[in-house]
């Protein structure tokens, strides 16, 4: 076969997977300026379901409250995370490799499974739904996120830096904090990023652990589309994608996904 | 290496380990527990009915034909979509980590794997304003076609399989991409300058040397796949009740918790028995 056919034809079939992951996303956004309700064509441009949005209190309480959640769990999954990283990669103690297994099953075990499970354990503690339930879930499926991400940046860390500042007699605290912290700042960075967006875009687990007047985004808009859907879930929708891809894009800059650097 | 951590050292491990850990036993070691426990009641433990500890949730799953035929629905639309995300996934990866070099490459691996990160339910939705009769797709081939075609893909099997493949492909090429592009280049070259031809080489170093990564992205699409149901919600309509549905329905429609949980824990021991099948392939992605 010919080379140069080949490539060409891979160079095809990389552009056709961009078309096919970003088609809909982008027809999304259009039908989203499109004036009629029920999706007609031709196109006649308006932003009448972005006001409509504006004026619907109950979906910007929900986005308020995505956020809201999304900072929450960042703040605590970045913290958590980041001090448990730290003890995985300063310290060799038995039972670790146990440890570092034990955060696989947040992400390996589907969301289904998981959310019902909590729904399940917060009722039988006499907790029930609510806000709070949400937010102890989102920050156990991020913290995994988190400890891969900052332990990734800490394998580039060079571990006689610590040794030589405790030689220049700073204590463990001084260590940390002028060390090791601005050290792996990309990574915490990024793993706080990548917290933010597991939890703005959770919807199975928010879904079952939400009271339902107490929706996030993604409830209400799957609540929304089961009743049947209007041009106001397609601008909703895309300011979603939008503020997603952004804080992807960003958080890109700090790590590289696992690639290289 | 166990034995020497000094006890101040000891403490400092546990205090930077300890709330980790623990929130994670809270919210999910604990819940799974409890689930586990949910499934052999007869009635859920809250109200003033009476209940006892049973197998009959177990049994209604082997009794009746209906939930092992929606878990085996599952499961194929699970192998589709896999096979589906490899097909189309391992020659793009491959197309990236091989034949393009630089910035080029960093941007579109970029560009590949961003919708990964956005909100899988939107990208459900934008399906089906995509598929939906009259929709976009229809409208747009009729405007090009000189004949008349009738795409209605909405609320059917096919159309599950697009939103499922478009949501979980990124996964495929990214742990792809990153076994590939481990591959050193001088061995490739190597084994062309003995005079192998372009299928031998694929055959007997890129894809061995490159598998883990493939299967992991594999296993990584068929997991959460099999436990889907927003997706055949949306898209599946009237043929859209797969075994993540029953579930589903048991929490937030029928209220019929104790099934649900043994439900689910079938669904976890075959997510398991997968993970546990694949183990010795993935053990490699990792060294």
């Amino acid at each position: 076969m010919n080379g140069r056919f080949l490539t060409i034809a891979g160079r095809i079939w990389l552009g056709a997977i961009l078309v096919f992951l970003y088609a809909p996303i982008l027809i999304m956004a259009l039908m989203s300026f499109n004036a009629s309700p029920f999706y007609q064509l031709p196109f006649e441009f308006s932003t009448r379901w972005y006001q409509a949005l504006g004026a619907n209190a109950e979906i910007r309480e929900a986005a308020l409250r995505s956020v809201l959640i999304a900072l929450v769990t960042t703040t605590i999954a970045t913290v958590l995370g980041t001090a448990a990283s730290i003890a995985l990669f300063r310290y060799e103690f038995p039972g670790k490799q146990a440890l570092r297994i034990l955060l696989f099953p947040p992400i390996a075990i589907p969301w289904l499974i998981t959310g019902t499970a909590m729904l399940i354990f917060f009722f039988g503690i006499g907790m029930g739904r609510g806000t709070p339930a949400v937010i102890i879930g989102h920050v156990a499926l991020a913290l995994p996120y988190v400890i891969v991400v900052v332990s990734a940046r800490l394998a580039t860390f060079d571990a006689t830096l610590e040794d030589a500042a405790r030689a220049l007699g700073a204590g463990p605290w001084m260590v940390t904090r002028r060390v090791t912290l601005p050290w792996i700042a990309p990574g915490i960075i990024a793993g706080a990023l990548f917290a933010f967006a597991v939890s703005f875009d959770q919807f199975v687990v928010s879904y079952f652990l939400s009271e339902p007047g107490d929706a996030t985004l993604p409830v209400l808009i799957y609540t929304a589309i089961r009743k049947g859907f209007t041009p106001e879930i397609n601008a909703v929708s895309t300011i979603i994608i939008v503020v997603s891809m952004l804080v992807m894009l960003i958080a890109a800059r700090y790590s590289k996904f696992g690639g290289e650097r | 290496m166990s034995a020497a951590l000094a006890p101040r050292d000891r403490l400092r491990l546990l205090g930077l380990l300890t709330p980790a850990y623990l929130w994670l036993t809270v919210a999910i070691f604990l819940p799974l527990s409890a689930m586990l426990f949910f499934s052999l009641l007869s009635d859920v433990p809250f109200g003033d009915a009476p209940w006892h500890v049973t197998a009959d949730n177990y049994l209604a799953f082997f009794q009746t034909t209906t939930y092992a035929k929606l878990l085996w629905k599952s499961i194929k639309l699970g192998l589709m979509v896999t096979l589906a995300c490899v097909l189309v996934g391992y020659p793009c990866a491959y197309v990236l980590a091989k034949t393009i070099r630089g910035r080029a490459r960093e941007a579109l691996f970029l560009l590949v794997i961003l919708p990964f990160w956005s909100n899988s339910l939107v990208r459900i939705f934008s399906w089906a304003i995509v598929l939906r009769g009259n929709g976009v797709l229809e409208v747009g081939l009729n405007a090009i076609l000189p004949f008349e075609v009738d795409v209605n893909l909405m609320f059917s099997t096919p159309a599950i399989v697009i939103g499922l493949v478009h949501s979980y492909l990124p996964y495929v090429i990214l742990t792809s991409y990153l076994a590939l592009q481990a591959i050193d280049d001088s061995l490739i070259d190597a084994a062309r300058s003995m005079g192998a031809g372009k299928l031998t080489i694929l055959r007997r170093i890129v894809l061995p040397l490159s598998l883990p990564g493939l299967v992991a992205g594999a296993v990584l699409v068929f997991v959460p796949v099999v436990g889907s149901f927003m997706e055949p919600r949306i898209l599946g309509g009237r043929v859209g009740t797969y075994y993540g549905t029953v579930i589903e329905d048991q929490f937030v429609a029928v209220f019929n918790w104790p099934l649900g949980a043994a439900l689910s824990f079938i669904l976890l021991a075959v997510v398991l028995l997968i993970l546990a099948v694949t183990s010795p392939v993935l053990r490699r992605a990792q060294a």
